[in-house]
């Protein structure tokens, strides 16, 4: 696997703030990218601009030789995405939820009840999400993470309101993807420290 | 690349599984079926009662005041078609999906008409018998609103994505959408009304059925491009 992800020149205006100017960086497979800056200085803005949310100012991003605009269902089908909301029905209990995301996008190999197992989220299986606590919703949107096929991983402060034993999760499972060739982008206000090399921006 | 192509889940299976999870979602909150069928059953039943039991006086004003419930109550239950996923964040697992939004978006739409369209169809012709309509005439009015809130859930999800972003924006969503709904609206009643003096309906009938193909080829794609605007 030798898909790359690059990115020049850069450019977003909130109104008529400017968040970053001529921003490049480049990834390689086993590679993360750490995004980092204050409250409101445009991490999850950069993140949603890389997946496409947001419209740039200017610039462009490569996926695998290609500029993403080109072929976005390409670089979608490679790309899961956990931000601060974590994307579930309420009303529906966690298997639902993540049956119904298994269509949206390509699964991986894992086996279901073990990546609930690992996360600890065996005897919460049949409660309807509402009833679990923000922490126990991001162990979830983690074991979506898992479940999905796709090499980069874009998440959005992802060890916010888990535990500590939570956060080590994370960090391992984010080890783990990159050690097996994967790629992440992760807008983190705390330091997360990794073996995989990392590429840092300062917002 | 042919590689990669195959490995892309299935558009239909997307749907399909948007479509089951909506429906589960519904089944679990009957509220969001019943009320606007509640609205509709009541202004249909309240009116009578207003205007007087008059037989040919009902039977005059009937297609047009079961119309005009018809569409407010869809206009009423719109308003939630996208908030839901917009606040809870899987709106935004839907856009960095690699299913085209376009398809589910007329996934969306399909599920509306089946939780707000269907039941007006079913159960109007309950509300018929308090306007003394004869079979014949029920009948056509069932036909119209079949065809009709098709057009008004495809036409309608174009709106409610346009306003999602904004709070309180079911204001603008009818100011959006009524416009575009007068056909239906006037061709819909016009045609129960002729059916009832005793004239052909075909014509009526053909062009809310063209309404609804120009709606559903049109209502995806308008719909995916506002969902991508609300969400910046």
């Amino acid at each position: 696997m030798n898909i790359k992800l690059n990115a020049s020149g850069l450019t977003l205006f909130r109104g008529d703030r400017c968040l970053f100017k001529n921003l490049s960086f480049a990834l390689n497979p086993g590679e993360l990218l750490l995004l980092e800056g204050r409250n409101g200085s445009g991490k999850t803005s950069l993140l949603r601009a890389i997946a496409g949310l947001l419209e740039l100012e200017s610039g462009s991003i490569h996926w695998d030789g290609a500029a993403i605009s080109q072929q976005r269902q390409v670089f979608q089908n490679s790309l899961v995405w956990m931000s601060h909301k974590v994307g579930f029905k309420g009303d529906l209990t966690l298997v639902e939820n993540l049956q119904y995301e298994s269509r949206l996008r390509p699964q991986s190999s894992a086996d279901f009840d073990d990546t609930l197992k690992q996360l600890n989220l065996r005897r919460l299986r049949r409660l309807p999400m509402r009833s679990l606590s923000a922490g126990q919703q991001r162990r979830v949107a983690l074991a979506r993470m898992l479940m999905s096929a796709a090499p980069l991983w874009m998440m959005d402060e992802p060890v916010s309101n888990l535990d500590s034993e939570g956060r080590e999760l994370a960090v391992h499972m984010l080890d783990k993807h990159l050690s097996d060739g994967g790629m992440a982008i992760v807008a983190a206000h705390q330091d997360i420290k990794l073996d995989a090399p990392t590429h840092k921006i300062q917002l | 690349m042919s590689d990669k192509d195959e490995q892309m889940p299935s558009i239909f299976n997307g749907m399909l599984s948007l479509l089951r999870r909506d429906l589960a979602l519904a089944i679990k909150r009957p509220g969001d079926i019943l009320n606007p069928l509640f609205f509709f059953a009541m202004v249909a039943t309240l009116f009578p009662l207003a205007v007087g039991p008059g037989e040919e006086q009902l039977q005059f004003s009937g297609p047009g005041v079961l119309w005009v419930a018809a569409l407010l109550a869809t206009l009423l239950s719109l308003n939630s078609l996208f908030l839901a996923d917009y606040e809870d964040g899987s709106l935004e697992q839907l856009l960095v999906s690699p299913i085209p939004l376009s398809a589910m978006a007329l996934s969306k739409s399909l599920a509306h008409w089946l939780t707000s369209g269907l039941p007006l169809v079913i159960v109007s012709p309950l509300i018929a018998i308090t306007y003394q309509m004869s079979l014949a005439v029920t009948g056509v009015l069932m036909a119209t609103l079949l065809l009709g809130t098709i057009s008004l859930s495809l036409l309608g999800s174009i709106g409610a994505a346009l306003t999602v972003g904004l709070h309180r924006g079911t204001a603008l969503l009818s100011l959006l959408i009524l416009p575009l709904a007068m056909p239906v609206l006037i061709f819909g009643a016009r045609t129960v009304s002729l059916v009832a003096a005793g004239d052909g309906v075909a014509g009526g009938l053909y062009f809310l059925a063209a309404y609804a193909l120009l709606m559903m080829s049109i209502s995806p794609f308008a719909t995916a491009a506002a969902l991508r605007i609300s969400n910046e």
